[in-house]
């Protein structure tokens, strides 16, 4: 899963270009174009509404599931396009996986939660499935606390195990892009700081896109931020830049809670 | 409604707090050259018990800013300004600090035809100084860059009289070399001045990145 050698630093790994959103006759995403770095962490930040959860659904198609909605514009994945015609979208969901604000563990086993995935995919081999299970709960940072109850309901879980449970799950399939909806934000503070270690941990590996709300959490995590505001892409750079001296006055008035 | 506004009134008092202090450091500044240029022990006295005021001042601003990173989680400019508050705050507190070791060298200092040599440097330093804190912290209230800068340039000033006086007091030492001893007390008076200036350099580059976000070395 060690995929790290194959990303040249600062390599763009998704280029978007002049997206545009409609849920019928609404533009939920007006004309959005933004690189996001190969193993780097880009938080989305933005009032309610704004189109984040909207955007970070373009990524993986998850939008096709909604009845009425179009999209224009370009996104590249390592230089395809994605909405191209001849994409395959299952796959597509597979390479960018996506983490969401609950945790949504499916009820039955841990074991069974991590090995859903491969298991539609193909995989049979007991023995190789042990090991991806096993090597998924560890980079979720999970199997210490669950490898006593690997064959117990995942519903028995935390929250903040349900949700590293999710991340597990997801990272059977080997992804190679994580999308998170405010992954911690139904999670005490203890559970919140370790989804963010992990995310720490995981950037090696992967390109991360989270949404959050908690600017403290964006600024501790992530390396690069994007501010939305009414469908449009504001303002996004290195995140210290951003948080410390934004160049748009709105972005100064959203992070310093003087917004609206 | 700006849900912010007991957050931005607790900004602005720790600003003005900090105007405060800036009015406590210069004033014993002043207080202490002119002890010094008097030969006055009593006024140096004073500056070193005026100190205390000083430091508290200083305790209870960081406290504030202390509290406002704790509970408001400052983010931008706001940031900025607490940061800044706690850099100035520092530099103010170094630049009270070496006003008492003026008034402190003053009590070792005799009458002398040194002395008056110096004194007309010395005045001329300290004057210098407290224009830099005026002007610092008028470019600090006014939210100005330019006047910040040229105040940092009036550094270079302090430094060229500081070689002028240094370069006396060694001439007077290798003529005299009994006066050693009065000497030093001068030249460490003047070094003090020479550093105030630098904190003073300080504040102004924490007044810029204040405004602008960005760092510049101004010495
Ligand atoms: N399925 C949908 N059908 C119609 N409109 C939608 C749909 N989903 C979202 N919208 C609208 O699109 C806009 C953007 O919504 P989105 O959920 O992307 O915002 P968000 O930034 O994620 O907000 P939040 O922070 O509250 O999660 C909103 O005005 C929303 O009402
Ligand atoms: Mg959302």
């Amino acid at each position: 899963m060690d995929k790290s050698e194959l990303n040249e630093p600062n390599k763009n790994k998704i280029l978007v270009k002049k997206l545009n959103l409609f849920y019928k006759d609404y533009q939920a995403l007006k004309s959005v174009n933004l690189d996001i770095k190969a193993n780097k962490i880009t938080a989305l930040i933005g009032p309610s509404g704004c189109g984040k959860s909207t955007f970070l659904r373009t990524l993986n198609r998850m939008n096709d599931l909604i009845e009425g909605v179009k999209v224009e514009g370009t996104i590249l994945l390592e230089g395809e396009n994605i909405y191209g015609p001849e994409v395959d979208v299952a796959n597509l969901r597979k390479q960018v996986g996506m983490v969401f604000q609950r945790p949504n563990p499916f009820p039955m086993s841990v074991y069974d939660n991590v090995a859903y995935g491969p298991k539609i995919h193909g995989l049979k081999n007991k023995r190789q499935l042990d090991e991806i299970i096993e090597k998924s709960l560890r980079l979720a940072v999970l199997w210490e606390e669950v490898n006593d109850r690997l064959f117990k309901s995942a519903l028995g879980l935390s929250g903040g195990q349900q949700q590293r449970l999710c991340i597990a799950r997801l990272l059977a399939v080997e992804p190679e892009v994580l999308l998170m909806d405010e992954p911690s934000s139904a999670l005490d503070p203890i559970s919140t700081l370790k989804i963010e270690e992990l995310i720490q941990v995981l950037k090696k590996d992967y390109t991360i896109v989270i949404v959050t709300h908690n600017m403290q959490q964006a600024a501790r995590v992530s390396d690069v931020t994007a501010f939305f505001l009414n469908g449009e892409l504001i303002e996004h750079g290195a995140t210290e830049e951003i948080f410390t001296r934004p160049k748009d006055q709105r972005t100064e008035d959203y992070i310093s809670g003087r917004f609206g | 409604m700006n849900p912010r506004s007991s957050f931005d009134k607790a900004l602005i008092e720790i600003q003005e707090d900090i105007f405060q202090l800036a009015n406590l450091v210069e004033q014993a500044i002043y207080n202490a050259v002119q002890s010094l240029i008097k030969l006055d022990p009593a006024g140096a006295a004073q500056v070193i018990m005026c100190d205390e005021e000083i430091d508290e001042l200083y305790a209870k601003i960081e406290s504030k800013c202390i509290k406002l990173i704790a509970t408001q989680q400052p983010m931008a400019r706001d940031l900025r300004m607490v940061v800044t508050g706690i850099k100035i705050l520092l530099s103010l507190e170094r630049i009270g600090d070496h006003a008492v070791d003026i008034a402190q060298a003053t009590m070792c200092i005799r009458e002398s035809e040194l002395n008056r040599k110096s004194s007309e440097y010395l005045t001329k330093m300290s004057r210098l100084v407290q224009q830099m804190i005026k002007d610092g912290f008028e470019a600090y209230r006014e939210r100005d860059v330019q006047k910040a800068q040229e105040m940092c340039t009036l550094d270079d000033e302090v430094d060229h009289i500081f070689t002028k006086i240094f370069q006396l007091l060694i001439d007077n030492i290798l003529a005299d070399p009994k006066s050693i001893v009065q000497s030093s007390y001068l030249l460490y008076v003047s070094r003090y001045l020479e550093r105030i200036a630098d904190h003073a350099t300080d504040i102004g580059e924490a007044i810029i990145y204040l405004i602008t976000g960005e760092r510049k070395k101004l010495n």
